[in-house]
């Protein structure tokens, strides 16, 4: 497809995999193999079977009546927040979790933002009895603490990430740094697409099921598989990707990635990366950063651990640099209106990090018979303590 | 001229000590001040590291002289500017070490002809890929005369490791184990049996063992199998507790080299 990785990993001048030597070898032999793995036919058959039995797909596509009403357009939503363990993150831990043992593998390390990829690799590893060690950071394990017991009950054990600004970007350098000191029998589930090529690509295909589901039931409901807009909330963007997959090469369906602009974009805390951020490498790829003109990243700001990231995956750098998706940006009160406003219009209380994909409904000029997909890539529970401090309600 | 690292391992050989240290640490303009002490206590090549926000292949003690140098105001242009200040008394061979994505921002081509021109002798960018480096920077390099060094690991094949031997310049940066930097432990059978494994290879370049080496003991070790080591973690610990850079830097090298 027109979108897809190329030979050498890249989409367009983004992506690659720029690592130290001593990763090169885990990185090529993902290189190697992760194709032919996850399309073999025992595979996916497991694969498909774990996601329809265990994590409960395929999620619903809800036509939110009331939603609707408000916006004045014909508003779906896609229900990942009704996966397994509570957002679209174990999509992906099932596909890596059985990728990895097939490369042999016994231990497993990933690292955790909101604490929802690392309750979903908690999860997955429990499922297959392997050991688990997540790298969160500090300040996000404070701010997600019912996670971390989640992934405390699941048998993982939590890491402290203690440098920098002790969020997600300091946790996915413990890990690397962890997977460099571990090269032989662990393998490191990457929580987002971001990271060295194969791991944007992989992770953009496990994730993938979402548009395919979306699709399909589009086609039920409405007799037409396509959406006028595709909304999706951007973190390092894997529930955008999956989101957006099977519609890129559709022009027609407007896709829309919404970043987190925590306290405005210029206020200086913002993690609003395509407003910000310009190419460099960060975590393995080239793509677009947050940094200093220095070539320092910067770290970034918002109310949501999930999206508090100063880069996005390379695919999306791409999508953004040739145009296909438009990104918009959504201030922290902005997605906290919105959380209440799903809750209290659809009983819905969605994840601050999905709640910045509904806000985006504002800034749309929607015509009313506009269909519009939302995907709703987690739910609020882990945010009750957020809410309740925020307070407005 | 001919290039100061091809003509040290030419003229020299063996028991190379490279020393390593961040840029900016532990005060902003020190980066000279170290460089002639290390110089004068007998160090063989000088290696300067350029401060990164997010260092993922080193541990905490480079991690935190990264983070003090860059809060201090470290950054690559006034770095090239202090090699050029250096230059004019330090005649050992100076290499720059860093993360790519400073040097992404500075722009590659023109960070390879400052450098060059500031009187550096050498390059090991950790993390830009071999391929983007032939394709890409490999004849520039030549043509200003730096030399290129690529790291190889335990894990590294051999195949891999012919390719990287015949892209490097200089000589090869082989780290001792699968680890991040600052590693303080003596050398395991394993590590002495991929020596040894480095040593038959018959490569072209010559090697150096870096990673881990700390003392007396883990450097001539290594120098039994390599042209030498390169010392990094512990070299910046001593710094850090310095309160008389040149003596203190004198004593450091004599405790390598020594008993
Ligand atoms: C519910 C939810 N949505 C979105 C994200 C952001 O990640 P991504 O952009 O990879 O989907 C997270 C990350 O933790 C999350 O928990």
């Amino acid at each position: 497809m027109k979108f897809d990785v190329n030979e050498q990993g890249y989409y367009g001048q983004f992506g690659g995999a720029y690592i130290p030597e001593m990763l090169y070898p885990n990185v090529e032999e993902l290189r190697e193999k992760y194709l032919s793995i996850i399309y073999e036919s025992g595979f996916q058959a497991e694969f498909h079977k774990l996601l329809k039995d265990y994590v409960g797909r395929p999620t619903p596509l809800y036509l939110a009546k009331r939603l609707s009403e408000r916006y004045k357009a014909t508003i779906y939503l896609k229900r990942e927040d009704l996966c397994h363990t509570g957002a679209h993150k174990i999509n992906n831990t099932i596909g890596q979790i059985l990728l990895a043992k097939r490369l042999g593998k016994q231990k497993i390390i990933a690292e955790t933002g909101a604490g929802q990829h690392g309750v979903a690799t908690a999860t997955v590893c429990a499922l297959m009895g392997m050991e688990c060690i997540v790298y969160m950071g500090k300040l996000d394990m404070e701010r997600q603490r019912p996670n971390v017991e989640r992934m405390r009950i699941l048998g993982t054990t939590v890491v402290p990430a203690l440098s920098g600004s002790m969020t997600l970007k300091d946790a996915t350098n413990e890990a690397m740094r962890h997977w460099i000191n571990h090269p032989t029998d662990t393998h490191y589930i990457i929580g987002s697409v971001v990271g060295p090529h194969p791991y944007p690509d992989m992770v953009t295909r496990f994730q993938s099921i979402i548009s395919e589901e979306i699709k399909k039931q589009l086609q039920a409901e409405i007799g037409n598989p396509y959406p006028d807009y595709m909304l999706a909330c951007v973190g390092g963007g894997s529930n955008a990707a999956g989101a957006f997959y099977h519609f890129l090469s559709d022009e027609h369906v407007n896709l829309i990635g919404v970043e987190a602009g925590g306290k405005g974009v210029d206020s200086g805390e913002s993690a609003a990366t395509t407003a910000l951020g310009k190419p460099g490498v960060l975590h393995g790829s080239k793509t677009l950063l947050m940094q200093t003109v220095d070539g320092q990243v910067i770290e970034p700001y918002s109310i949501s651990a999930g999206l508090d990231y100063p880069g996005i995956g390379p695919l999306h750098a791409h999508l953004f640099d040739v145009g296909r998706v438009q990104f918009l940006n959504v201030t922290d009160d902005e997605a906290m209106n919105a959380g209440i406003e799903l809750s209290r219009t659809e009983g819905i209380i969605p994840a601050i990090e999905s709640a910045h994909a509904v806000a985006a409904l504002q800034k749309l000029d929607l015509y009313e018979d506009d269909v519009v997909v939302i995907n709703l890539s987690g739910r609020g529970d882990k945010d009750l303590e957020t809410y309740i401090r925020w307070g407005k309600y | 001229m001919k290039n100061r690292i091809t003509d040290l391992f030419e003229k020299k050989g063996k028991n190379i000590l490279n020393i390593f240290y961040t840029a900016g640490f532990p005060l902003l303009n020190d980066t000279r001040r170290i460089a002639e002490s290390l110089e004068a206590a007998g160090a063989d090549i000088i290696e300067i590291g350029i401060p990164f926000s997010d260092p993922i292949a080193d541990g905490p003690t480079i991690q935190e002289s990264n983070k003090i140098a860059l809060d201090q105001g470290m950054h690559l242009s006034l770095l090239i500017n202090q090699v050029r200040e250096l230059r004019s008394t330090v005649t050992t061979p100076v290499i720059l070490m860093g993360y790519l994505n400073p040097v992404m921002q500075y722009g590659v081509e023109k960070f390879f002809r400052d450098a060059a021109a500031a009187g550096v002798d050498g390059l090991i960018l950790p993390d830009l890929p071999l391929h983007e480096y032939v394709n890409t920077y490999k004849s520039l390099a030549e043509s200003l005369n730096l030399s290129v060094s690529f790291l190889i690991s335990p894990t590294t094949s051999e195949v891999r490791i012919k390719q990287i031997d015949s892209v490097s310049s200089g000589f090869i940066y082989a780290v001792s184990s699968s680890s991040t930097t600052g590693a303080k432990k003596e050398f395991s059978e394993e590590q002495i049996s991929y020596f040894k494994k480095l040593q038959s290879l018959d490569l072209e370049n010559p090697f150096l063992i870096g990673f881990g080496i700390f003392d007396f003991k883990t450097y001539s070790q290594a120098c039994s199998y390599a042209a030498g080591a390169i010392v990094g973690s512990s070299f910046i610990t001593a710094l850090k507790e310095s309160n008389d850079l040149p003596f203190d830097i004198k004593s450091f090298v004599r405790s390598i080299r020594s008993k």
